[in-house]
């Protein structure tokens, strides 16, 4: 993000401002380089439904990881002055093992998250949202806070927006730490001041959400690509990806592990995963070579170096058998035991399940546990079918969430390309094998 | 029944909520359409004040919001953040998650555990530091990472830890 004049508002609508370096936290400062702009366009030119449809038309996918179509979403909730109270909340409660882009927005140009949720509330005719922000990320509270205090100052929140009629007010709500908090009805609980278990869908959010209300979570990556399609339009929005995606716009990637310049970068949808890890994280560290990557997060099947060059889109991962994620890739170097990493995945989920449904409450432990024995050297013949057949009774539709099916796509994938690295780890004798570890033989 | 209850009265009635906390939480209500929707930010009130969560604050909140105790509890013992335990001056929270992983964390959380004699959930002697693991910080490109109260540091060498650690007295 150093380099000279670089990025620009057609090419890097999230980043551009960020091109000098300087976070842009005050609202003068955003206010010269477009900032609400696009909020007063909408509200001069375009009726609720009309943005609506034009976040249809720039085919906008959810960037929190599902790819949800933002616009369909948007057009489930009712319309209509007899509906009444209605919430627009953003899932800011970044916690995806790898992702680090929610972040970096918040933090260094917390008005355009602010800008686009009004834009947000306007296309549902919202009267209340709320920023749903995990507790750790103090500086991006700060900075969101005093941004929408400023923001309120200015007429662009509150009562009679600018001169329309339309009131709308805005609040950050920081969390109290728990990755489930990150699925939207489990958020939807934990605003409402509950334990943070998932709701039974139906109803969707959109229809019955916070307080039984029609609500709208999106994620603060997918919140924040709306004013520069009011502004430049559906079809410039999908020709930023052009020839490399049919999903339209930018993306913000990242690499994480050991590589040579870990980072996050705004490029265009559908960016292969080469590109990504050689041209912009520099490679791998001297002396290490790729081994696995997972795409996008904790929750996604790893890929091997063969798949670099597929585009990191939606569709084209998913039919690799791994899915995009949250787009920030997790590098696997060839000196590190891809028993212990994959380990290390399955304790995160399984310390995080909230325990409401028993697949995932008692599998994933039982999961971990029979990874560390392998890990160890400890592991017993059947073990890896027991892991496999866990893949199968924690995997999509046994629960309430996507927690569980989440955690086994490392494992299954692990699995699949790893199998004699988990092989290794059976003991000749377990008996004996444990009885010397200090466990029961 | 009546007994259960009177148990739950008695043991939060040596616990006062200050006028400071009661204000905090009463303006925290009105930002939701349900005040149970401040339980959460109440909690952590009381943590900002007092470190911890005692017992009888667990009542004390659940009267000023004008819900159950047990309903409070639950919300309590749900959450990371919030401490139902005395903890030191210093909260240290090393991510150990995948990509601090990685980059170094076991190393980095054994220098800090030696340095300090503390494993997960201990809570030095002398009430100076607490250490606990923290899901992804988010910092990924600056792994391994941690964080020290409210401040986020990484990436940590574990040849950096001695100085890090004095600066939190």
């Amino acid at each position: 993000m150093s380099s000279a004049a670089r990025m620009q508002p057609e090419t890097h609508p999230l980043l551009w401002r960020l091109d000098h370096g300087t976070p842009i936290t005050e609202i003068a400062a955003y206010e010269s380089l477009e900032g609400y702009s696009a909020l007063r366009k909408a509200l001069r030119d375009l009726e609720p439904a009309a943005l609506t449809q034009l976040v249809k038309d720039a085919n906008l996918r959810g960037r929190g990881g599902a790819g949800f179509p933002t616009g369909v979403k948007w057009s489930l909730v009712p319309m209509g002055p007899d509906v009444g109270t209605k919430y627009l909340i953003c899932n800011a409660d970044e916690m995806e093992p790898g992702t680090f882009k929610d972040r970096l927005l918040m933090e260094e140009i917390p008005h355009s998250l602010v800008e686009s949720m009004i834009l947000s509330a306007w296309a549902i005719e919202a009267t209340r949202g709320y920023i749903f922000l995990r507790g750790e990320y103090v500086l991006a509270a700060e900075r969101l806070r005093k941004a929408l205090a400023q923001a309120k100052e200015r007429g662009y929140l509150g009562n009679n927006i600018l001169g329309t009629g339309w009131n709308f007010e805005l609040f950050v709500h920081t969390g109290a730490g728990r990755y489930i908090c990150g699925e939207e009805t489990a958020l939807i609980n934990s605003l409402e001041g509950r334990r943070a278990n998932p709701r039974s869908k139906p109803p969707f959010p959109q229809i019955a959400g916070a307080w039984g209300k029609p609500t709208i979570v999106n994620n603060v990556e997918t919140f924040c690509n709306i004013p520069g399609i009011v502004l430049r339009g559906a079809e410039w929005f999908t020709g930023l990806s052009a020839g490399r995606s049919k999903d339209g716009g930018t993306k913000l990637y990242g690499a994480s592990g050991r590589v040579r310049r870990p980072g996050t970068w705004e490029l265009p949808m559908g960016t292969t995963g080469r590109e990504i890890l050689e041209e912009h994280a520099g490679g791998m560290q001297p002396g290490l070579n790729l081994r696995a990557w997972l795409p996008g997060g904790a929750s996604t099947d790893f890929l091997l170096p063969e798949h670099l060059d597929l585009a990191m889109d939606f569709d084209t991962i998913a039919k690799a058998r791994s899915r995009m994620g949250t787009g920030l890739i997790t590098v696997v170097d060839d000196k590190q035991d891809i028993v212990a990493v994959t380990r290390n995945l399955i304790d995160f989920f399984s310390r995080e399940s909230c325990g409401w449904c028993t697949p995932c409450r008692d599998g994933l432990p039982w999961t971990a546990k029979l990874l560390a024995a392998l890990e160890h050297g400890e592991g017993a013949p059947g073990d890896i079918e027991t892991l496999e057949s866990l893949c199968g009774l924690l995997g999509p539709g046994k629960t309430h969430c996507a927690l569980a099916p989440g955690a086994v796509e490392p494992l299954q994938s692990a699995l699949r390309f790893f199998r004699e690295d988990f092989e290794r780890g059976i003991a000749a004798q377990p008996a004996l094998a444990r009885a010397a570890a200090g466990g029961t033989p | 029944m009546t007994g259960s209850g009177a148990l739950i009265a008695s043991s939060a009635g040596d616990f006062v909520l200050s006028e400071a906390e009661i204000h905090e939480i009463r303006h925290e209500m009105e930002h939701y359409e349900d005040p149970r929707a401040a339980t959460i930010e109440a909690l952590k009130i009381v943590q900002h004040h007092r470190g911890w969560v005692a017992d009888g604050a667990i009542e004390a909140i659940a009267r000023v919001i004008g819900i159950g105790g047990a309903e409070v509890e639950g919300v309590a013992t749900f959450y990371n953040m919030i401490f139902r335990r005395p903890v030191g001056r210093h909260v240290i929270k090393i991510c150990d998650s995948i990509s601090c992983f990685l980059t170094g964390y076991e190393e980095l959380r054994a220098e800090i555990s030696r340095q300090t004699g503390l494993d997960w959930g201990g809570t030095t002697a002398d009430g100076r530091f607490t250490l606990l693991p923290v899901c992804c910080l988010g910092n990924c490109d600056k792994g391994p990472t941690l964080m020290i109260d409210d401040d986020t540091h990484g990436p940590v060498a574990p040849a950096e830890v001695t100085a890090l650690l004095e600066r939190y007295t």
